[in-house]
């Protein structure tokens, strides 16, 4: 489903990709672990078409990039730390315009529907300036599905949230983000991608350090693993 | 397995299709969220007030030379004020990350390009035609002129092109507000130039053979950079 080879990604002088390889099949959830700087959310960046791949080879559900990124966009949902929602939209207003960028049909239902799924459908004529941090993400997430992609990458999902938002998040993820989809999840939290994810990778000085399956894992040796792979980079 | 809900259909309708539906949300988010928050024209509409009546103190002239200096202090007032809106309407996608929701979407970037300077282009016409009366009432002078409010027009569509496309670019930097004056002014001097002259000229009652260059200036710089845009702005929005 994501295949990448030897990816790099300069921004002047600085070198942040280091010839990443990397390999998603489909239905997938891997966990992007690594630390502050490591490369990311440039990483994600480039998968979502967001950013333009210096050297290397992207591939997309068959599509390349960014050659074919028009094709790959409407195939992928997209959630970041920032909700990439409007303030002065409410949230229903915010969902039908992303819908008309997508071009989806019978809109009004579809909307109807992921403001269900996301819980929000008491608050749907609410501005979306009024809402709180993890109502938004659940929002956030609801724009992302809104076209029903094959493809969902999430970057630092649950940064800025409390305990109960970001509960309440992983149960969103997992019951409507996630399911049947090929998942990308950047994060530092290992307690929670522990718990979401399907394969654990390790992405530090710009190259994917350490690969391992969560069946190959118990769940509390993952930290272990995870300043195993750091220590392996950095010697 | 996906959600069991609705199918959703996703449509196959043609690509130019696709791109004026694009166009219209963005141009509909943008109408929709000011006429909310009320920010952006309230904000270009109280600068330029301000900036009209401080000329009125400034400038104590007589009619004869205020017939000459009228055009200059319109296009100074419409043009610090566009800045403020372009600056507040790009700096409102930036908030949220929204600019990178809407570059996900699967459409010809530049319908989003055309989309926000449509916005911006309805919020300058907004801003001017209301400190075209006032200007009239501080000044005793009749502004009320086809010729001129094509000339604003002319003048409006350019600096909103240019400026759209500037204050994308200027956005992605710590020192937004400071840079899109900087980089906009020199590009549009050309702009500015011929809107002066062509707006003095019709309130001077100048022949119109006179008028006729600065005019087809005005359109050749149009047609020009609304192209350039065309086609860089995707280059422009992704890093």
């Amino acid at each position: 489903m994501i295949e990448v080879r030897k990816l790099y990604k300069r921004f002047g002088m600085k070198t942040v990709l280091h010839g990443l390889d990397f390999h998603v099949d489909t239905g997938e959830f891997v966990a992007l672990l690594g630390p502050n700087g490591a490369g990311k959310t440039t990483f994600l960046r480039i998968l979502a078409s967001l950013s333009r791949p210096t050297l290397g080879e992207v591939w997309i559900s068959g599509h390349h990039l960014p050659s074919q990124a028009a094709a790959v966009r409407r195939r992928l949902g997209v959630v970041s730390h920032l909700p990439l929602l409007y303030g002065d939209l409410t949230a229903e207003e915010n969902l039908r315009f992303f819908g008309r960028m997508y071009s989806i049909s019978e809109l009004n239902q579809r909307v109807a529907e992921v403001l269900e799924l996301v819980g929000l459908s008491a608050r749907r004529r609410d501005l979306v300036r009024t809402f709180s941090r993890g109502m938004q993400q659940r929002l956030a997430i609801g724009r992302a599905v809104l076209h029903d992609p094959d493809v969902m990458l999430f970057d630092e999902p649950h940064t800025g949230l409390d305990q109960d938002a970001s509960a309440m998040l992983d149960h969103v993820l997992r019951e409507v983000a996630a399911m049947g989809r090929t998942v990308v999840m950047t994060s530092h939290d290992l307690a929670r991608t522990g718990d979401l994810a399907s394969r654990f990778d390790v992405l530090s000085r710009g190259v994917i350090t350490a690969s391992i399956q969560r069946s190959q894992i118990d769940p509390n040796q993952l930290l272990a693993f995870y300043r195993q792979a750091l220590q392996g980079t950095a010697s | 397995m996906k959600e069991n809900t609705t199918l959703v259909q996703v449509s196959t309708r043609s690509q130019s299709f696709g791109f004026f539906r694009a166009m219209s949300a963005v141009v509909w988010k943008d109408l929709a969220a000011e006429l909310r928050g009320r920010e952006l024209i309230s904000a270009m509409l109280v600068f330029a007030l301000l900036v009209i009546l401080i000329f009125n103190f400034a400038l104590e002239l007589d009619a004869e030379t205020r017939s000459t200096v009228t055009s200059g202090v319109l296009w100074v007032t419409f043009a610090f004020a566009g800045t403020l809106g372009l600056n507040r309407s790009m700096a409102m996608e930036k908030d949220r990350g929204c600019l990178d929701g809407l570059l996900l979407a699967p459409v010809d970037r530049s319908a989003i390009y055309f989309g926000k300077a449509i916005g911006n282009l309805i919020f300058m016409l907004i801003v001017e035609m209301i400190v075209l009366p006032v200007y009239s009432l501080l000044y005793n002078t009749n502004l009320f002129n086809p010729g001129l409010l094509l000339v604003i027009l002319l003048g409006s569509i350019g600096y909103v092109a240019v400026g759209t496309l500037l204050s994308s670019m200027a956005v992605q930097t710590r020192t937004r507000d400071v840079l899109l004056p900087i980089l906009l002014f020199p590009v549009a001097i050309p702009v500015f130039i011929a809107a002066v002259r062509a707006s003095t000229g019709f309130l001077q009652g100048i022949d119109m053979a006179e008028i006729q260059p600065w005019l087809s200036l005005l359109i050749t710089y149009d047609v020009v950079f609304t192209a350039v845009a065309f086609m860089v702005f995707d280059y422009v929005v992704e890093e």
